[in-house]
């Protein structure tokens, strides 16, 4: 859904390319704060990351696939600073070099699909993992959550952008209508992948889940003969308090259940207009998600449009059928992931400079 | 795959536009979208010279008609979303081989094309006649924050390793019997995606530990810089002027 | 006799609580090359993360050509331990050969000609100068290697720490590589457990096994020594008998120079 050039009038396209690249040079600073000088590094890698995770073909049915936008997953594996710029990042050498999204649209495309997935996503995270008790299926259960909010949020910025500065005066309510309902079943999927990733991470490496740091138990030495704790990390891993912490927690679940309420009041709004145009714009979706065929870098700028016949009515069986799994899916992840905890205290990396 | 240079755009060729200072190139692609985006769709003849400048430009860098053609592909997806508009947009009506459709559909219908197709092309060009390495400096010879263009600058040098590692993973996934055919197979993909992520982080923190070994610490050292003379600069504008004055008359006629 | 790097009583433990080093005591004098043998485990590269200041916070203390590994000096540490590490690919960051090697002697201030001549001499002497405008992922493994190599030897280091230098090498990048490194003048700790390489390039081998140093003397002696060598999970490749490369004088016999004194 990468908006291309022409979408929204130059005005609006520019005033969000403002709010885009302040967003922006704020991420930056609060990065800096988060990982100092490995900032470059390590941003630039997870950048790669979520590009490369992009193209992974998630499969769903009749030879019909998806795959992870990425945003909700970075804001909970490295943070909403470093996740900003990260999706910022693919955005921006997408545009310049695959000609995906369109350079005045940048600011759109970094706006709703960077900065509003990712702060939608970690706010609502930190919420739930504040609110529910301190343990890894909580925090699976917090990804889902996140990833599934953060998607139709994210055509929600759009469609207000839309309101503002769209080219074509269709009805608001039904741009909102089929963004969002489009979004919800993305989103299904995208929570889905999230939550499985996550708790993949989580149980080989707790430490890199940013999100979740400060659910790691402290560390017992054996000294001796005698447990003691492990003295307090470096500073540079420690996470980094954001000024009011609770204020944050509270105005993204606050935030986030307004959104919430929002998009199931446009959902259930007109039921059949948003199963049509749902279907209809399953096209857009499809044909997007088959041009990331597995070869990555490679086919990028060829569009496989035969699969566009697919599309036609799979949408609305995919959100079905990806609900229904969805749920037991990541209840069953949660219950084997209690199994393999505690699995991994050898492999520590010597990374932890503290030059 | 094997394709190494992360940059199946990019054209090798030795033309005047080829040649180009990286910047110049950027800020005339960019003033020219712009100019595009800013014109009033009502001016229909103003595209078409829009389209000629970009032929031209084409022309002068050697570009095949066919390669840019096939590269327009990417934008599909919003053909799609543009042959909706006017089916669902509000307004006036007209009849068109017994359909009804709405004007102003059919006119953002026309817009987003027109503009949409413009943008692609013109980002087509500036892909197939500039390298890799050369954009990123570009950009931070635009002022792009430095941090920015270096995360930038590690994930194209690291895209192609692990979109590497993870075709590594598939094939190692197929040759044990496991092949993905429906969503009970997502959690098997999704610790697949787990396993990359901490690669690559823990690649970030090598890389790290390499820099710092080599005295990092904080800021890349300037090794290249691009520069332009005035001709260059004037050759390079020359694109998104024409457009404006193109543009202008679009306003005033 | 002046040593390049000296390290007495250094032990260290990682955060999580696993000690790796339990007081290691070396010294290599300047022009050595030592090989720092070891099974997996044995606290290698946690040694050599030492050796440049990455890691520090543990006990006793390392000296490079008498300075001391320490906040207040490590640019100059940092200019003057250069460790190729085992992945090329971590050391090979930037988009071109050129500007990889040029990385650490631009982040230590030299510019312009004086840069680009740091730069060509580095190439040069690991033979890649006609790469050097080549993206690092359109060379071969080997051709990364020594590449990484020259990006440490632009900055003119006084000693030179290898990470496993054959791990994946196929025999005729291994041969050209162990070539470079025997045309190099610099001192060399080579970190390895490809036995025969550290035989045919180090004249001295250290053991390290369990975060001590277990053994140290000459290369061909010490994997001669059957009983040693299985007490450290060391093992020959089959069929290598290093007596009978023994024979063969080192090719350098004034570098066997500190090693002297254990029955030679």
């Amino acid at each position: 859904m990468h908006v291309p050039d022409g979408f929204i009038d130059a005005p609006t396209s520019v005033a969000t390319g403002v709010v885009a690249a302040a967003a922006v040079a704020a991420s930056l600073r609060g990065a800096r704060r988060e990982l100092d000088e490995r900032t470059a590094p390590l941003a630039g890698l997870v950048a790669a990351f979520i590009f490369a995770v992009q193209m992974l073909n998630f499969p769903v049915a009749a030879g019909t696939s998806g795959h992870l936008l990425g945003g909700a997953l970075a804001a909970i594996l490295v943070g909403p600073y470093t996740g900003v710029l990260c999706v910022s990042v693919v955005l921006l050498m997408q545009g310049i070099l695959f000609a995906d999204g369109g350079l005045t649209a940048l600011g759109v495309n970094i706006t709703c699909m960077g900065i509003v997935t990712v702060v939608v996503a970690y706010a609502l995270f930190r919420g739930l993992v504040k609110v529910l008790p301190r343990t890894r299926r909580s925090v699976t259960a917090a990804s889902f959550v996140a990833a599934l909010v953060s998607v139709p949020a994210s055509a929600l910025a759009f469609t207000a952008l839309y309101a503002v500065g769209g080219t074509t005066d269709v009805s608001i309510g039904k741009v909102a209508t089929a963004m969002v309902g489009v979004h919800i079943l993305i989103g299904i999927g995208e929570a889905a992948i999230t939550a499985l990733t996550v708790g993949a991470v989580i149980a080989v490496r707790p430490d890199l889940v940013h999100g979740a740091r400060d659910l790691r138990q402290r560390l017992k030495l054996l000294v001796n003969g005698e447990l003691v704790d492990a003295p307090a990390d470096e500073p540079t891993a420690a996470p980094v308090a954001a000024r009011s912490p609770r204020k944050v927690w509270a105005a993204g679940l606050v935030a986030s259940l307004v959104l919430a309420g929002f998009v199931s009041f446009y959902a259930s709004a007109s039921p059949d207009g948003l199963e049509k145009v749902a279907a209809d714009n399953g096209i857009d979706k499809k044909v997007e998600e088959h041009a990331a065929a597995d070869s990555p870098l490679a086919d990028y700028g060829v569009k496989d449009i035969t699969d566009a016949r697919l599309s036609g009515g799979l949408a609305g069986v995919i959100g079905v059928g990806v609900t229904m799994v969805a749920g037991t899916g990541v209840f069953w992840a949660v219950r084997r992931r209690r199994t393999a905890e505690g699995a991994d205290a050898s492999d520590v990396s010597p990374a932890s400079t503290s030059a | 795959m094997g394709a190494g240079h992360a940059h199946k755009l990019y054209r090798h060729g030795h033309s005047p536009v080829h040649a180009l200072p990286p910047h110049t190139k950027l800020a005339a692609v960019f003033a020219f979208v712009v100019v595009v985006v800013s014109t009033p769709r009502e001016a229909m003849w103003a595209f078409g010279l829009y389209a000629v400048l970009l032929a031209l430009v084409a022309y002068a860098a050697r570009v095949p008609a066919g390669f840019l053609l096939k590269r327009l592909l990417i934008e599909v997806p919003f053909v799609a979303f543009a042959v909706l508009m006017p089916f669902v947009a509000e307004g006036e009506r007209v009849e068109v081989l017994g359909m009804s459709l709405s004007v102003s559909g059919l006119w953002g219908a026309w817009n987003v094309l027109a503009k949409g197709t413009l943008g692609v092309a013109a980002s087509v060009l500036l892909a197939s006649t500039t390298e890799l390495r050369e954009l990123l400096l570009g950009l931070q010879r635009l002022k792009l924050p430095p941090l920015l263009v270096q995360i930038a600058s590690f994930m194209i040098r690291y895209g192609d390793v692990i979109t590497d590692e993870m075709r590594r993973m598939r094939i190692a996934r197929e040759s044990r019997g496991f092949e993905a055919s429906g969503v009970r197979h997502w959690s098997v993909l999704a610790k697949t995606a787990g396993a990359l992520f901490i690669r690559s982080y823990e690649r970030g923190e090598r890389v790290h530990l390499a820099m710092v070994s080599r005295g990092y610490a904080g800021s890349m050292p300037v090794i290249d810089e691009v520069t332009a003379s005035r001709a260059q600069w004037s050759y390079a504008l020359a694109l998104p002027g024409t457009a404006l004055v193109v543009c202008l008359l679009g306003w005033s006629l | 006799m002046t040593f390049s790097l000296e390290v007495s009583g250094l032990a260290f433990a990682y955060p999580d609580g696993h000690q790796a080093l339990f007081g290691v005591d070396f010294s290599v004098a300047r022009g050595e090359r030592v090989a720092l043998l070891g099974p997996n485990g044995a606290g290698k590269t946690t040694l050599v993360l030492h050796l440049n200041g990455i890691l520090t916070g543990g006990t006793g203390t390392v000296k490079v050509a008498g300075l001391p590994v320490g906040k207040q000096h490590m640019a100059e540490i940092r200019r003057r331990v250069g460790i190729v590490f085992q992945d090329p690919d971590d050391q090979l960051f930037m988009p071109t050969v050129r500007e990889d090697v040029a990385f650490g002697p631009a982040a230590a201030g030299l510019k312009g000609p004086e840069l680009e001549e740091r730069v060509d001499r580095a190439l040069d002497r690991v033979g890649m100068a006609e790469f050097k405008n080549r993206p690092p992922h359109h060379l071969s493994f080997g051709q990364r290697r020594r590449v990484a190599v020259a990006t440490v030897l632009a900055m003119e280091p006084e000693i030179l720490v290898l990470d496993e230098p054959s791990s994946n090498l196929d025999p005729a990048s291994r041969r050209e590589l162990a070539d470079i490194l025997r045309s190099l003048d610099v001192t060399v700790l080579m970190v390895t457990h490809d036995l025969p390489y550290a035989l045919e390039l180090c004249p001295r081998s250290l053991i390290l096994s369990e975060g001590v140093i277990a053994a140290d003397g000459r290369t061909g002696e010490l994997l001669a020594d059957d009983d040693l060598m299985r007490a450290h999970r060391l093992e020959l490749p089959f069929g290598f008998d290093p007596r009978s490369v023994m024979g063969v004088p080192p090719r350098e016999p004034s570098e066997a120079g500190s090693s002297v004194g254990e029955g030679a």
